[in-house]
């Protein structure tokens, strides 16, 4: 398999890389690994870690950052852009149809068992229409390169994508580092992140809500995986953290707890999921979340963003209907691709997927983080056959795709620069307007070969420039 | 039938609680069965919060008591006049879509026994036929006998003992009629028992299967038969909990206990002595 290298054309260096290329050339290697040493000790002090489920180890371990930036040049950018903005708004149209009159089901353009057997679909929001019918506010699209001007969608976040504070501090201290690389080059910010973050979430505040907005951030606490972020957030949009138990409803409002008495919250960012946002609503036994809010929710006295039930439009299963959804409610032809998808619960599919699972990626339909799948060519022949016992037992937990060349791109490793497969995850906001960041997190698979860029497995990161016209 | 119900619930706390929120979903359901002539909640110290009609029909209502209190007494009384309408659902907005109703939930999950139950409702000539033998098979299957299951025992367990009460026969009708692929739902509600009925709690519990052409139907086979006049419709959901009159919380270590009391009489005529109320 052939792989588009971001950087290198041949020997050519292609143009937005032109200067980073001087860059790395005149770069002494001591002063490299001083300069890496030096990234790895600012991201320890700040205290950016990430905690990996399931893997045991130092739950604070570091992201491993890769000082070799990725770089997309303006018309690139723009393309991209549109494309997730698009994708952006034909799924909240989605959510916003399926927790109402459902015309996308009367049209017979998907499946309704697909939408209401989904454990993700919540009947207890039915009917209610979050302000300005926006479900999810922060969508990250996980997108892949092949080639030039060929990108795919690999999965769509509706609940609450995490990884964006990595998106800030990449650049943070690549600034810091290097500040010479920012004047030589023209790099679009991304540190209005926050402060459009917050617009967003203000724009969506509940029709009863009358002076400026108060948002919160609900994070699950300290042991949660993504708490820094979380805190990170905070800090940069001037909200509160808070905790379900700093939180309380009273009449038809939701108030916080403050040294100068209980203050009302309009708008929610939780980053806690569904099933213990409310124990008088969802799951009896959580601690997590806030008795009562689901009933102040539904009767429009708060915002939650995103709101209860964006989850059944990220679905894996779903997934392969969002093109349908773009054509059905916009009108419009998608202008990002997704990648072709077999799903194991339809008998045609199931035989294709299990005579060619050397060649194919599997994953789980509820999976997520790199868990629980396969990558047919990059796996023995033992794990092949452990997996399709795995299929056997559960097809309709399980899709496939064909194994994607992801595009590589500069890296530092040992013995200088090597090619690594990377993705992309843009941060989209959704509120009265749709907008986002030029740039993203641009996730790098540092293992020679790997095509799984999750950080669980072993993933990097690396700072994501947009070039200035 | 002309109905008058009093139904009240006192929590006793042996150390005081606060900040207790509840959710109530006791507001009878407006369909061509019910017709609500007054109605009335009251949560003793409290204050009403949010109130709206949800996705399933249901009238929900908010209540927060701010305590410190050692008790809460939450009351309904009111009047309603009922019809038979041999258990149809007729006339009763709702949007969410029946399919939603074909999920799982811990307490109707089936095991190898309500599976082998499901198989045995066999030559129905219709899906309304295979409802009926499947309420009955449920009949048949589980006794009723109060005392013998808790507020935690699963459809599976109950069959598995053979006996239970009426959330214990819902749940397990509810979980044969899913595997057979007809949506079905737990419905809470009040029963009115005349002479010759058999003696229950007038706080009772039912399901409704989705028969495609009639809409939802109620079957009650802890008394084998469809909800008729003596009935009355609270609310549903996919399971007891989710369906729960009465849904609640409170702040502190106080030690919880309960006293129901719930009371569905005949009478004559409504005669206006209180206040009609009306509800959107």
């Amino acid at each position: 398999m052939s792989y588009y290298n971001e950087m290198y054309e041949g020997s050519r260096v292609r143009e937005p890389y032109a200067r980073l290329s001087q860059w790395v050339e005149t770069m002494p290697a001591d002063f490299r690994q001083m300069k890496q040493a030096e990234a790895e000790a600012l991201f320890r002090r700040i205290g950016i870690t990430f905690a990996v489920y399931g893997e045991g180890g130092d739950p604070d371990r570091l992201i491993p950052f890769d000082m070799m930036p990725r770089v997309f040049e303006q018309a690139e950018w723009r393309r991209l852009e549109r494309g997730i903005k698009q994708r952006a708004r034909a799924l909240n149209a989605f959510l916003r149809d399926v927790y109402g009159r459902a015309e996308i089901v009367r049209a017979g353009r998907i499946p309704a068992r697909l939408v209401y057997q989904n454990e993700a679909y919540e009947k207890a929001v039915v009917g209610v229409v979050p302000p300005r019918g926006v479900y999810s506010h922060i969508i990250g699209i996980d997108l892949v390169r092949t080639a030039k001007d060929q990108f795919y969608v690999l999965e769509d976040n509706c609940r609450t994508p995490s990884g964006v504070s990595y998106m800030l501090e990449n650049r943070e201290i690549m600034m810091r580092m290097f500040p010479g690389l920012f004047r030589g080059n023209r790099i679009e910010p991304v540190d209005q992140y926050p402060d459009l973050l917050r617009r967003t979430l203000e724009s969506v505040a509940p029709a009863k809500c009358q002076d400026r907005p108060t948002c919160v951030i609900l994070t699950p606490g300290h042991f949660n995986s993504a708490y820094y972020e979380h805190s990170f957030l905070a800090n940069l949009m001037g909200v509160e953290l808070v905790e379900g138990a700093d939180l309380f409803v009273d009449g038809e409002f939701v108030f916080m707890r403050t040294t100068q008495g209980p203050k009302r919250v309009d708008v929610i960012y939780r980053r806690i999921d569904d099933p213990f946002l409310d124990p008088l609503c969802f799951r009896p036994d959580s601690m997590l979340g806030v008795p009562g809010l689901m009933d102040v929710y539904r009767s429009g006295g708060v915002s939650i963003c995103s709101a209860p039930g964006a989850g059944v439009a990220d679905d894996k299963a779903i997934y392969t209907f969002v093109p349908e959804m773009v054509r059905f409610y916009l009108g419009e032809e998608p202008l990002l691709q997704n990648v072709q998808t077999w799903t194991l619960w339809k008998d045609d599919d199931y035989r294709y997927v299990m005579e060619n699972l050397p060649d194919l990626v599997v994953k789980e339909v509820h999976g997520s983080g790199g868990y629980g799948m396969l990558v047919g060519p990059k796996s023995t022949r033992e794990e092949i056959e452990a997996f399709r016992a795995k299929i056997e037992a559960n097809p309709g937990n399980y899709i496939a795709q064909p194994t994607l060349a992801l595009s590589t791109c500069p890296t530092f490793v040992a013995e200088g620069l090597a090619p690594r497969h990377v993705d992309l995850r843009p941060y989209c906001l959704c509120g009265d307007r749709i907008e986002l960041v030029p740039g993203g997190l641009t996730r790098v698979a540092l293992r020679e070969g790997s095509l799984v860029v999750n950080s669980s497995q072993g993933g990097g990161v690396k700072d994501t420039w947009v070039l200035s016209e | 039938m002309k109905l008058r119900v009093f139904h009240q619930t006192a929590y006793r706390y042996d150390r005081p609680v606060r900040n207790l929120v509840q959710s109530l979903r006791l507001t009878p359901s407006a369909f061509e069965g019910q017709r609500t002539h007054d109605w009335a909640i009251d949560v003793s110290g409290g204050a009403r919060g949010p109130g709206f009609r949800d996705g399933a029909g249901d009238w929900i209502e908010g209540w927060t008591v701010r305590g410190p209190t050692e008790e809460v007494v939450v009351t309904i009384s009111g009047r309603i006049e009922t019809r038979d309408t041999a258990g149809v659902l007729r006339g009763h907005r709702e949007l969410i879509h029946p399919l939603a109703y074909l999920r799982d939930t811990a307490a109707t999950r089936a095991d190898a026994g309500l599976r082998d139950l499901a198989a045995l409702a066999t030559d129905a000539a219709d899906p309304l036929d295979l409802a009926h033998r499947l309420s009955a098979t449920v009949s048949d299957a589980i006794a009723y006998a109060p005392g013998r299951t808790a507020f935690h025992t699963t459809a599976a367990e109950a069959l598995e003992q053979g006996e239970g009460v009426c959330q214990d026969h819902a749940h397990a009708l509810i979980a044969v009629a899913r595997l057979r692929d007809l949506p079905a739902r737990y419905v809470s509600g009040y029963l009115h028992s005349t002479a010759e009925g058999e003696a229950h709690e007038a706080a009772h519990a039912w399901a409704e299967l989705h028969v495609q052409g009639l809409g939802w139907v109620g079957f009650d086979p802890a008394n084998r038969c469809c909800p008729d006049e003596r009935y009355v419709r609270l609310g549903s959901g996919l399971d007891a909990s989710d369906a729960a009159p009465i849904r609640g919380i409170a702040a502190g270590q106080g030690i919880e206990t309960l006293d129901v009391a719930v009371n569905v009489e005949e009478v004559e005529r409504f005669q206006n002595q209180s206040q009609s109320q009306t509800q959107s």
